[in-house]
């Protein structure tokens, strides 16, 4: 490492030249202090985009909140309509592309940690995982329509779950590899030295030390997907009718926000607001409770 | 025999990802076919975008997203750089946990909300203050100037940068902060000793030592704001033409899918330019966050 300590200007000898050494501490010291001024500015910026963003949905959507939000469907402008079908929907969503996610990402985590060091296998496999993380998630909703909705001839609700699942694997993946990582070798070492097979090492033992970890793993996939916007467009495309059905449109939090919040009937935009308020305060509760385990955890 | 199968689980999931990869690049691909057929190359550089004659080219939304993203860029970066020096040095260590979580909160904060928050909050002060303030001022300029006129709607690609900027903003500060942890306490150490400021220690030690996972960091946050839709989509103000000033209205790849994609019959041309529209953006997000995990490979130290 060549680590050149880049002071401007020579460093005059404070013997020869007093003045000047005087002057260039104080410049010195006059950078310092601005850019750290900056630095301060920066966070407290970031910090105030986070304070407006609340702020805005507490002032524009707590004044909606009332019990016909939970206990009514959507219905047409006027008409004092809830979220009801747009709350099941999205929990309905959020839960199945959640359970069908995270069995396959929890077993690419595996393979990933135990099974595949140094491998180019795994070496590929944990790059595309960590790209797919990343990826434009509209992208995987037009993946998954041009899959399961225009083959088979309509938008259903199980093509949002499985949308949604795809987004779910790569957050699983990540947490579930690095969790499994940290566990110490001596603990392996003692399950297999009892004469327990991998796989038994694997699940009695490595998964349970790890459980924490890979809870908040799949927390933070919850919350990511709940949100999820773009991909459900394509895919359960949104309902504004109470339905259930998986093989049918379905109805979703975001979506029935992104059609609301863009339509001309001031009762609409309010409920808009009263989605984005539930699914921002839902999605942060989720956050911190993902943060909260891991602590507990450690 | 429970081994084998459960290696066999394990490696088959593994092979799932690979395949999930290649059947959206696949999928998308076959998709846009028709619309790469029927166009050639010229869809690259056409900025049509008619319906109606069946015409569709993505230059306009290809530079859209390029331009958007990049500005969110300059934007961000500074910003994040900012936040992750604050949150690894200057900042009171009992403080450094809860100001490090609400950063990351902004990044757990649905895109949908943000396009709300932008169009309801962001839009009526660029509107009224900022762009009349810098069309007055700087719009007068010779050269640059034309690039910073217009009427001030609020709407527009400088918004939409704008919003992407601070979603992007957690992402890269959190890279940051994460690689700038990674530097020897003793580095730094010696410069203080040797007198240093901390700007000095941050200027001369961290950031040299951490360059490459920096510039990762960055890619990172690049290839976030290129496929971000909602949020774009709320105050881009959608339109298909290339604006001459940064505070002109535009679209992006994604915003563009989003729209139009309710308007276009299953099995039409339109479909399928929306198809190689995703194809596109797929390939340069797939190339920017390439670049961005092969820089934060661990070992890609300089």
């Amino acid at each position: 490492m060549s680590a050149t300590i880049a002071v401007s200007g020579t460093v005059p000898g404070a013997a020869k030249n007093i003045a000047a050494s005087v002057q260039l501490g104080r410049s010195r010291h006059r950078t310092n202090t601005v850019v750290k001024s900056l630095c301060v500015l920066a966070t407290a910026l970031g910090l105030i985009f986070l304070a407006s963003i609340l702020f805005t949905l507490i002032v524009r959507g707590f004044g909606g909140l009332s019990t016909t939000v939970f206990t009514k469907s959507t219905l047409p402008p006027g008409s004092h309509g809830g979220l009801l079908n747009a709350i099941i929907g999205s929990l309905i969503q959020t839960c199945i592309g959640t359970l069908l996610g995270t069995p396959i990402g929890l077993m690419v985590g595996t393979y990933l940690s135990e099974y595949a060091s140094g491998s180019k296998l795994g070496d590929s496999v944990r790059f595309v995982s960590d790209v797919l993380l990343s990826a434009p998630s509209i992208l995987i909703g037009l993946f998954v329509y041009a899959l399961m909705v225009a083959p088979f001839g309509g938008f259903s609700g199980i093509a949002g779950c499985v949308a949604l699942a795809v987004i779910v694997i790569p957050i699983v993946v990540r947490t579930t590899e690095d969790m499994l990582r940290l566990i110490p070798v001596a603990l392996r070492e003692a399950a297999v030295a009892l004469g327990a097979p991998k796989w038994k090492m694997i699940v009695m033992v490595c998964y349970p030390a790890a459980k924490q970890g890979i809870v908040t793993g799949i927390l933070l996939a919850v919350a990511r997907v709940a949100g999820e916007t773009a991909p459900l467009l394509f895919t359960s495309l949104g309902n504004l009718n109470w339905s259930v059905s998986l093989a049918k449109p379905m109805a979703s939090l975001p979506v029935t926000i992104y059609q609301y919040a863009g339509s001309a009937f001031e009762d609409w935009v309010q409920l808009a607001w009263v989605g984005a308020l539930l699914i921002t305060f839902g999605v942060l509760a989720i956050n911190i409770a993902a943060r909260l385990v891991l602590r507990v955890g450690k | 025999m429970g081994d084998a199968i459960f290696e066999g689980l394990a490696r088959f999931a593994g092979i799932f990802v690979l395949v999930l990869l290649g059947g959206i690049i696949v999928v998308l691909f076959v998709g846009g076919l028709p619309a790469f057929r029927q166009f050639g190359a010229g869809f690259l550089i056409s900025d049509d975008w008619d319906p109606v004659h069946q015409v569709f080219g993505a230059l306009v939304p290809v530079f859209g997203t390029l331009v958007t993203a990049v500005l969110a860029l300059i934007m961000a970066v500074p910003l994040a750089f900012g936040i992750a020096f604050y949150l690894t040095e200057l900042a009171p260590l009992w403080f450094r946990r809860p100001v490090g979580t609400a950063i990351e909160l902004l990044a757990a904060v649905p895109s949908i909300i943000y396009g709300m928050w932008g169009f309801f909050t962001i839009v009526p002060i660029m509107a009224e203050y900022v762009q009349p303030f810098v069309i007055d001022t700087v719009g007068d300029l010779p050269l640059i100037g034309d690039f910073f006129q217009g009427p001030p709607f609020g709407t527009g690609i400088f918004t939409a940068a704008m919003i992407l900027a601070v979603m992007i903003i957690p992402f890269i500060a959190a890279t940051m902060r994460d690689v700038f942890e990674t530097v020897p306490a003793v580095f730094k150490e010696s410069a203080y000793g040797l007198g240093c400021t901390t700007w000095e220690v941050m200027r001369s030690i961290v950031i040299p030592y951490t360059r490459i996972s920096v510039v990762g960091g960055i890619m990172l946050g690049l290839g976030r704001a290129l496929g971000e839709t909602m949020a774009v989509t709320f105050v881009i103000g959608n339109t298909n033409r290339i604006a001459h000033t940064i505070f002109g209205p535009g679209n992006t790849i994604a915003s563009i899918v989003a729209l139009e994609f309710p308007e276009s019959e299953s099995g039409s041309l339109k479909l399928s330019s929306l198809l190689a529209l995703g194809f596109i953006l797929f390939v340069i997000s797939f190339i920017v966050l390439a670049i961005s995990r092969i820089l934060l490979r661990p070992g890609a130290k300089a």
